[in-house]
């Protein structure tokens, strides 16, 4: 029973958190928690905001669901009546409290320039802010060239509002006061690097400098800087830093730097209010970052139920990818520590930067700057204060590194290295994704991903890219023997590079590289004997040994003439009839005797293979678009029939699916799929890494707006990249998700040609299009292959006298079989 | 003494089935080495008479055939489900004579 209430002022991403912590250690419900919320929605991963403008789903940003609280947003909290112990909110409620934890945020500082005000002026904070910027740029009339637009401030967030802008159309000015980009995390010499990598990008960059006043023209706004220069903008962005929201007056104390003052158990001198997140000003330091935020969450929720606990101190390190590229900061980075020495690396050819802070002594790691490369970042954050690896200040500088065991890998979620080992070593994560399920590590910011990776291999978890005890290749690798030795067979591929005879994890797999490769019919020859279970007849085996037939119906769309062909076989065979989720008929209960005399009758009609058996394109999925549908922008039915035509039969490491919606409102769920296509006015977004299944995820846009020869020409490069480069069963969902530099170094591939291959890969998809030959058909044109569809050696034509049917539903289903008495 | 099968109507790596004078099946193999195997048909772990339909190769060395179910593998030789040790399919004595595969 609840006794006690608990009032919540401020639902962002700590208050959040606050909640699911105590729910979570309030094991006997002592609480009742009141949360109140200004804003009108439930808490968002704020973190990501950016991530916004890539899709404008305000969905895509929910934290999880907010359970056992009472939670009333979009009202503020107005009063709070300390003596009687009672907030008041805008609409009047009134709540008493026990407790009350104060979590309202910052705001945004706008500094006091003219003209601030102005209609086109726009801070960035909240989902609603970058709404009012997209409509601004929207609205703009501006007719020739691109939009422009002007950020106020070069710190993280500046840069990250200035990427947004760059994604809505706006070529953006940066402008700062400093005379360096990101002066709180970078050195001169790092900010000069950053300076010149994102000048590559569109971005003009005005350092030592900042607005004087904006003024209207029209309706245009011109901002004048203090060093002389105009700009003539569609948009401006205030991004000169937060300052703690402290509007709520409760007459208590702040901190120096604004922010209520509490002690490190983040308690006010009220020992019945608290204050965490970014309003806290904790013995005197206010963080702008979420990770000490959640520490405070979880203390306050730690004293709640009784338990004395207090702020571990924070980490503010910061590693990010800004417009593809990488900046890290960690530790002491500006070499603050009494006598603290700099190691400095600075290599312009390579584009890298990076300095290591070290002690008087070089024992101790003290801290560091990495622009351009931050692929130590996850090894050498958690080495902070502990003694520096040998090798590491030498030329040429990494090293062995091994953390001790008290090393925080994961700061996100506050993860020591021992807690991973510990649960590494009892065997119950064997993985990267097995660690974040039960210690949360690397389910924050993911900078520590590649350190959990490291510990799995010191424990001895053998990462092994091996495919299977046959080959010690990885599928990828394999890929690249076949397709320049021009290996044609198993027995050839497994003598020259690999042991033994084979097993059902290598052979399918080589099977697939064979077929991706184009050599001739799946079941030609040897590779018959390679092909997992459904390949191996052409058909998907149910669970009493009968099979299901599925002929392709490109893009969900029949006439009702091939319908009654469907109705008719299924009829004539007795096949048990189901709608598939992937807009086609499936047929149940074929025997392996019966499949090429049901395929005679379908291929006659004009049918062919659906692939509902292969590692291959499945289904491209449409919705009816603007032939019939209001709303349509483009003919879907029309681009998924001809993708479907164009990949049909492509053999691929995983299954690939697709659809085509023709509008945003998404019928045919292009973005559950390895690659959806969205219509827009323009023409079509391409959106890869979809999934439904095991572990969903959206789909991420990889290009906008682009033609249609351009998007088949993007999906030719992005299909046949996967398929060079993918394991073995792995998604493009979860190939996207370990793809080194992830979405951009994608993009780099796909659309920038980074790896000058992309000429390659779409001659190899030409090839794969002119040389697409039915299956089914191919089995039925050939006396040899159609010899082995037969239930027994000995007796042809006799049924398997083990499968039998019972009638559900007006249709014929399969009789449980007995499983066998075990043999000992 | 029963014939099966021509030793020619077998492929390397690639099972058939048989069906014997008491109704019951048997999955016939050839493997690499030229050597034929002849073990129950009905797959223990889900009662579906398809073994002869896996993939044919070696696990260690020994000569397995994997069920296309659930996908555990059986020794050729001695029938014994390498996956899970409860688990076991009878191993029929074959030979081949005047190229003609029988169980003995
Ligand atoms: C028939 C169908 C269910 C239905 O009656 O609607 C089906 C049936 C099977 N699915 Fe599915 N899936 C079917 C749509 C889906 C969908 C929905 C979709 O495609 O829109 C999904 C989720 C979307 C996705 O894949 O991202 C789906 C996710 C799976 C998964 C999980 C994949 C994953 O990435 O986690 C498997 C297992 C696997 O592939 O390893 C699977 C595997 C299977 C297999 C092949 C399992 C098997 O080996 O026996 C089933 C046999 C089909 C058969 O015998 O014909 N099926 N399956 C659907 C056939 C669609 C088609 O026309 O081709
Ligand atoms: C674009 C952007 C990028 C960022 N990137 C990073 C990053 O990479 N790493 C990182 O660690 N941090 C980052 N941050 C900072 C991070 O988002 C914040 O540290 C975090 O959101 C703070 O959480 P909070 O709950 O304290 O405040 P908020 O999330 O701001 O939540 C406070 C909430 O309280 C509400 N509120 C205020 N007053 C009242 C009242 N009187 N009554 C009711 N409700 C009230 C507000 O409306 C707000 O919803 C970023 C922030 C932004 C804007
Ligand atoms: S996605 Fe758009 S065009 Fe397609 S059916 Fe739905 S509303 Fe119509
Ligand atoms: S450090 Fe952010 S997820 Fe681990």
């Amino acid at each position: 029973m609840s006794t006690r209430t608990l009032v919540v002022v401020g639902h962002g991403m700590v208050g959040h958190r606050l909640v699911e912590a105590l729910r979570a250690k309030d094991v006997d419900d002592q609480w009742r928690i009141v949360v109140f919320g200004e804003e009108a929605r439930p808490a968002y991963d704020r973190v990501a905001l950016s991530s916004y403008v890539d899709t404008w789903r305000a969905e895509d940003l929910e934290l999880g669901p907010l359970e056992g609280a009472d939670l009333r947003l979009g009202d503020a909290v107005v009063s709070v009546d300390r003596d009687r112990r009672v907030v008041t909110s805008a609409s009047g409620a009134e709540v008493s409290y026990d407790a009350l934890v104060l979590a309202t945020g910052s705001v945004p500082f706008v500094p006091p320039v003219p003209g601030r005000d102005l209609p086109g002026c726009h801070v960035y904070r909240t989902i609603e802010d970058l709404d009012a910027i997209k409509a601004t740029v929207d609205r703009s009339t501006r007719r020739i060239g691109r939009h422009s637009g002007m950020v106020l401030g070069g710190g993280l967030l500046g840069l990250e509002a200035a990427n947004a802008l760059r994604g809505m159309g706006v070529s953006p000015h940066v402008v700062e006061l400093a005379p360096r980009l990101m002066p709180i995390q970078v050195d001169e010499g790092g900010a000069g690097l950053l300076k010149r990598l994102v000048e590559k990008l569109d971005l003009t960059v005005h350092t030592g400098t900042s607005a004087s006043s904006i003024e209207l023209d029209g309706d245009r706004l011109i901002a004048k800087l203090t060093n002389g220069l105009e700009l003539d903008l569609d948009v401006v962005v205030f991004s000169a830093g937060i300052r703690p929201r402290t509007d709520l007056d409760l007459g208590l104390p702040l901190g120096p730097r604004g922010g209520y003052l509490v002690d490190d158990a983040c308690r006010t001198s009220d020992p019945n209010v608290y204050a965490i997140g970014e309003c806290a000003s904790i013995e005197g330091t206010v963080y702008g970052l979420v990770a000490p935020g959640y520490s405070m969450a979880e203390v306050v929720a730690d004293q709640l139920c009784g338990a004395a606990s207090v702020f571990p101190g924070a980490d503010t390190s910061t590693k990010l990818k800004l417009l593809g590229v990488d900046v890290a900061s960690f530790g002491d980075a500006h070499a603050t520590t009494e006598g603290a020495l700099e190691v400095v690396v600075n290599n312009a050819v390579a584009g890298t930067y990076s300095k290591l802070v070290v002690s008087d002594d070089a024992k101790t790691l003290l801290g560091g700057i990495l622009v351009g490369d931050a692929s130590q970042y996850a090894m050498l954050r958690p080495l902070v204060g502990k003694d520096v690896p040998a090798g590491l200040l030498e030329p040429g500088g990494s090293a062995e590194l091994s953390l001790p065991p008290d090393a925080q890998v994961c700061s996100c979620h506050a993860v020591t290295k021992q807690t991973i080992t510990d649960a590494i070593c009892a065997g119950v994560c064997t993985d990267v994704p097995t660690i974040k399920a039960c210690t949360k590590a690397g389910t924050g910011c993911g900078s520590c991903v590649p350190m959990l990776k490291q510990l799995l291999t010191e424990c001895g978890v053998e990462q092994s890219k091996a495919l299977c005890e046959h080959f010690d290749h990885s599928r990828a690798e394999l890929f690249e023997i076949v397709r320049a030795t021009r290996i044609t067979s198993f027995t050839e591929l497994v003598g020259k590079h690999g042991r033994g005879r084979g097993c059902d994890i290598c052979k399918p797999a080589v099977a697939s590289i064979l077929a991706s490769l184009g050599n001739g019919h799946v079941l030609g020859g040897e590779q018959a004997t390679l092909q997992d279970t459904n390949d191996r007849f052409l058909a998907n085996m149910q669970r009493n040994g009968t099979y299901s037939v599925v002929p392709r119906i490109p893009g969900g769309e029949i006439t009702p003439q091939k319908l009654i062909v469907i109705g008719e076989v299924a009829r004539d065979f007795g096949l048990y009839t189901k709608i598939t989720g992937g807009q086609r008929i499936d047929l149940f209960g074929a025997t392996v005797d019966q499949l090429p005399e049901i395929w005679r009758r379908l291929v006659d009609a004009g049918f062919e293979s659906g692939h509902a058996y292969g590692k291959a394109l499945r289904t491209v999925k449409s919705c009816v678009g603007t032939t019939w549908c209001r709303y349509g922008v483009q003919d879907s039915v029309g681009l998924a029939i001809e993708l479907e035509l164009r990949y049909r039969g492509l053999r691929s490491p995983h299954k690939l699916k697709s659809a085509v919606s023709g509008c945003a409102r998404e019928c045919a769920e292009a973005r559950g799929k390895d690659f959806g296509i969205i219509a827009t006015e323009n023409g079509w977004n391409l959106y890869v890494g979809g999934n439904g299944g095991f572990t969903p995820r959206h789909a991420d846009l990889l290009v906008s707006d682009v033609d249609t020869e351009s998007l088949i020409k993007y999906i030719d490069r992005f299909l046949m990249f996967y398929i060079r480069t993918a394991d073995r069963l792995q998604r493009t969902s979860a190939w996207l998700e370990g793809l080194d530099g992830g979405l951009e170094h994608l993009r780099e591939v796909i659309v920038d040609d980074s790896l000058g291959i992309c000429a390659d890969l779409e001659a190899a998809m030409a090839a794969h299009v002119e040389d697409y030959a039915d299956e089914w058909r191919g089995v039925l044109e050939d006396p040899e292959k159609l010899a082995r569809f037969q239930s027994f050696v000995n007796a042809p034509g006799t049924p398997d006298p083990t499968i039998s049917f019972r009638e559900e539903r007006g249709q014929r289903v399969p009789v449980l079989l007995g499983i066998p008495e075990v043999a000992q | 003494m029963t014939p099966v099968c021509e030793l020619s109507a077998l492929r390397p790596e690639q099972g058939v089935a048989a069906l014997l004078p008491d109704g019951s099946q048997v999955a016939v193999f050839l493997t690499f080495d030229g050597s034929v195997h002849a073990l129950d048909n009905i797959d223990p772990f889900s009662g579906a008479a398809v073994l002869a339909r896996g993939i044919v190769g070696d696990r260690g060395g020994r000569p397995v055939v994997v069920s296309p179910v659930y996908k555990q593998a059986f020794d050729l030789t001695t029938g014994a489900c390498l996956d899970s040790p409860d688990h076991s399919v009878a191993v029929h004595p074959v030979r081949v004579r005047d190229g003609v595969v029988e169980l003995t």
